[in-house]
């Protein structure tokens, strides 16, 4: 291969070694994540033992499974406010319908109505390109009344059986989990797969990372665009069977914070708020930040409220740390 | 010349409104060369280029391609007729690898039954035709896995180019590709040019840069005020001359004005 002396530009010569850091953007969470884990253990001699380790996973299904959805509309520079209250929906919607129609219909009645959410806050966002913040706040509050109405202002236990599969326990060694752990996995590696080896996947990142230049590579961005909503209405389905799992009961004021914690576990996790550029996986770590987080702050006793303050402190930091290697990087 | 026009344009029109962005435009590409178009601010040069890359379907008039008439309503119909386009600053996605924006829309899958259900992309295959059409244009870049926001400016648009040149089979479109460029990456992208002029896919070069047009440039048509005013040869004007063309300040020949060079 000839190379002319003009094309053959040094890349990295006076890139610093943090830059490379910043270039590998799932050492950053993984690193905070070892260096949690490494706190709490000296704290809690009660931390990492198998019990507990079992507890954190299982209490991370619900965000974790969301904070996929969520990752898949930041991906493309969105941000989806719903994708919370939407699973709750799925939840009442599951336990509600159970008991008269069986739980095969009420899975596909909880599937069809998550993805009509996911397809209303599409639709806006293309068809009449409204912003995702607007649109989803808009979505959270009618959906959160509408759940409150449809469930009379009341819980609905539900009966073990298909409703609560995913609570099944799986005992291996000290470890506890439960088949909604495997689902969190599987969520998790479809995702990845459908992201990294596929032309859609690409797209989502493309779409985000320069909706011009996409358009005008011939992607058909609108379509891209929508697929990604209705894709988190899916994932929100998932998250409302998970979350039957976990506490077989759907409560209409359940999951309160979960839809702050899904952007956080994002965020935190090292995906752009301003699209283009992160993966599930950082996701996934992100997931595991703030479930040791919650876990171990409530190990040593601090109380629910410092919780969410150190959380909320975690996106900040996280978002600002985004904006400085975003600077560096343009 | 009794050659048939690769790219052939005739009394295209386009108005917006009131304003009347195409005044009955005539435009001719031929083979194998490189066709500067230049023009002041405002002349509808890029209402032009537009029609002939299919961004904008004009009122009226007629576009061929090697004497036929054709069509176009989106760009993805003048791409499937192998015009491709290389826009100034929006023609590559910075966070993705150099093979992933080479082949963005137009990616390759597996063969067999992982790319045919689970989808999955060859991207092995795709690295290594990237690698290819980089150095069949003389770019020096190691690894088609690095992403663009690694490189250069001159880089990116040496990207951007080798796209347009991989997949543009008949008509290579630049619209003002120097324009966000320094002396020496520009000085890049015209070796780019030449390279693929040695091709021999015609070139359309929009651009406000006089050396540069006078340097690459077999034939400039000079667009005035909607449409044609000028088809001249660098070699019988000068600079200051096609200058005057363009803002109307000299008259051109008869046969400048028929566009008959």
């Amino acid at each position: 291969m000839t190379v002319s002396p003009t094309m053959a530009a040094p890349i990295s010569k006076r890139k610093t070694d943090f830059s490379r850091v910043l270039h590998q953007p799932l050492l950053g969470p993984l690193a905070a994540l070892i260096l949690a884990v490494i706190i709490f253990s000296v704290l809690s001699s009660r931390f990492l033992t198998p019990f507990n380790v079992s507890l954190i996973l299982q209490q991370s299904i619900v965000v974790g499974i969301l904070a996929v959805g969520q990752t898949l509309i930041i991906l493309t520079a969105g941000i989806d406010l719903s994708i919370g209250a939407t699973a709750v929906l799925g939840t009442i919607m599951l336990a509600k319908t159970v008991g008269t129609s069986g739980p095969v219909v009420a899975l596909a009645a909880t599937l069809l109505i998550c993805m009509a959410v996911g397809a209303i806050n599409g639709a806006l966002v293309t068809a009449f390109k409204l912003p995702p913040f607007i649109v989803t706040l808009g979505t959270f509050t009618a959906v959160a009344a509408a759940t409150q109405l449809f469930a009379g202002s009341t819980t609905y236990p539900t009966q073990p059986g298909v409703l609560s599969f995913l609570g099944t326990p799986i005992r291996a060694g000290g470890f506890n989990i439960t088949v909604g752990v495997i689902a969190l996995i599987l969520v998790y590696a479809v995702t990845w797969y459908a992201l990294t080896q596929t032309a859609g996947g690409k797209h989502i990142y493309a779409v985000g990372g320069s909706p011009t230049a996409a358009r005008l590579a011939g992607i058909k961005t609108s379509r891209t665009l929508f697929s990604a909503y209705l894709l988190t209405g899916v994932i929100a389905a998932i998250a409302a069977w998970a979350a039957l799992g976990r506490i077989p009961t759907a409560d209409p004021n359940a999951f309160q914070t979960a839809n702050l914690d899904t952007i956080t576990a994002v965020v935190i996790g090292g995906t752009s708020l301003f699209g283009g550029r992160g993966s599930v996986l950082g996701t996934l770590i992100g997931t595991l930040i703030v479930g040791v987080l919650r876990n171990g702050l409530t190990l040593i006793g601090v109380d629910n409220l410092y919780q969410n303050i150190a959380t909320g402190v975690l996106v900040i930091v996280a978002v600002a740390f985004d904006q400085f290697a975003r600077r560096r990087t343009s | 010349m009794t050659q048939t026009p690769v790219l052939q344009a005739r009394n295209l029109v386009k108005r917006y409104g009131s304003v009347t962005a195409i005044n009955g435009a005539d435009f001719e590409l031929r083979a194998g060369e490189i066709l500067a178009v230049i023009g002041d601010n405002g002349a509808g040069k890029s209402s032009l280029i537009k029609a002939l890359s299919g961004a904008v379907v004009p009122d009226s008039g007629e576009i061929f391609m090697d004497g036929q008439p054709v069509r176009f309503r989106t760009t993805l119909d003048a791409r499937h007729h192998g015009i491709e386009t290389v826009y100034q600053d929006l023609a590559v996605i910075p966070a993705l690898d150099i093979a992933s924006n080479v082949y963005l829309g137009r990616e390759i899958r597996k063969k067999g039954f992982v790319g045919s259900v689970l989808r999955q992309l060859d991207k092995a295959a795709m690295r290594d035709e990237s690698m290819k059409h980089l150095a069949d244009l003389k770019i020096g870049i190691r690894s088609a896995i690095q992403s663009v926001e690694t490189l250069s400016g001159g880089q990116r648009q040496g990207v951007a180019v080798v796209r347009a040149a991989a997949f543009g089979k008949r008509v290579i479109i630049m619209d003002e590709p120097t324009a966000a460029l320094g002396v020496k990456e520009s000085g890049m992208v015209m070796d780019l040019i030449r390279e693929i002029k040695g091709r021999g896919l015609p070139v359309i070069l929009i651009s406000h840069d006089m050396p540069h047009v006078f340097e690459v440039a077999d034939r400039i048509h000079v667009h005035r005020l909607g449409r044609r005013a000028a088809v001249v040869r660098p070699q019988d004007r000068s600079m200051s001359e096609v200058v005057a063309l363009m803002t109307g300040a000299a008259e051109p020949t008869e046969e400048e004005r028929a566009g008959a060079l």
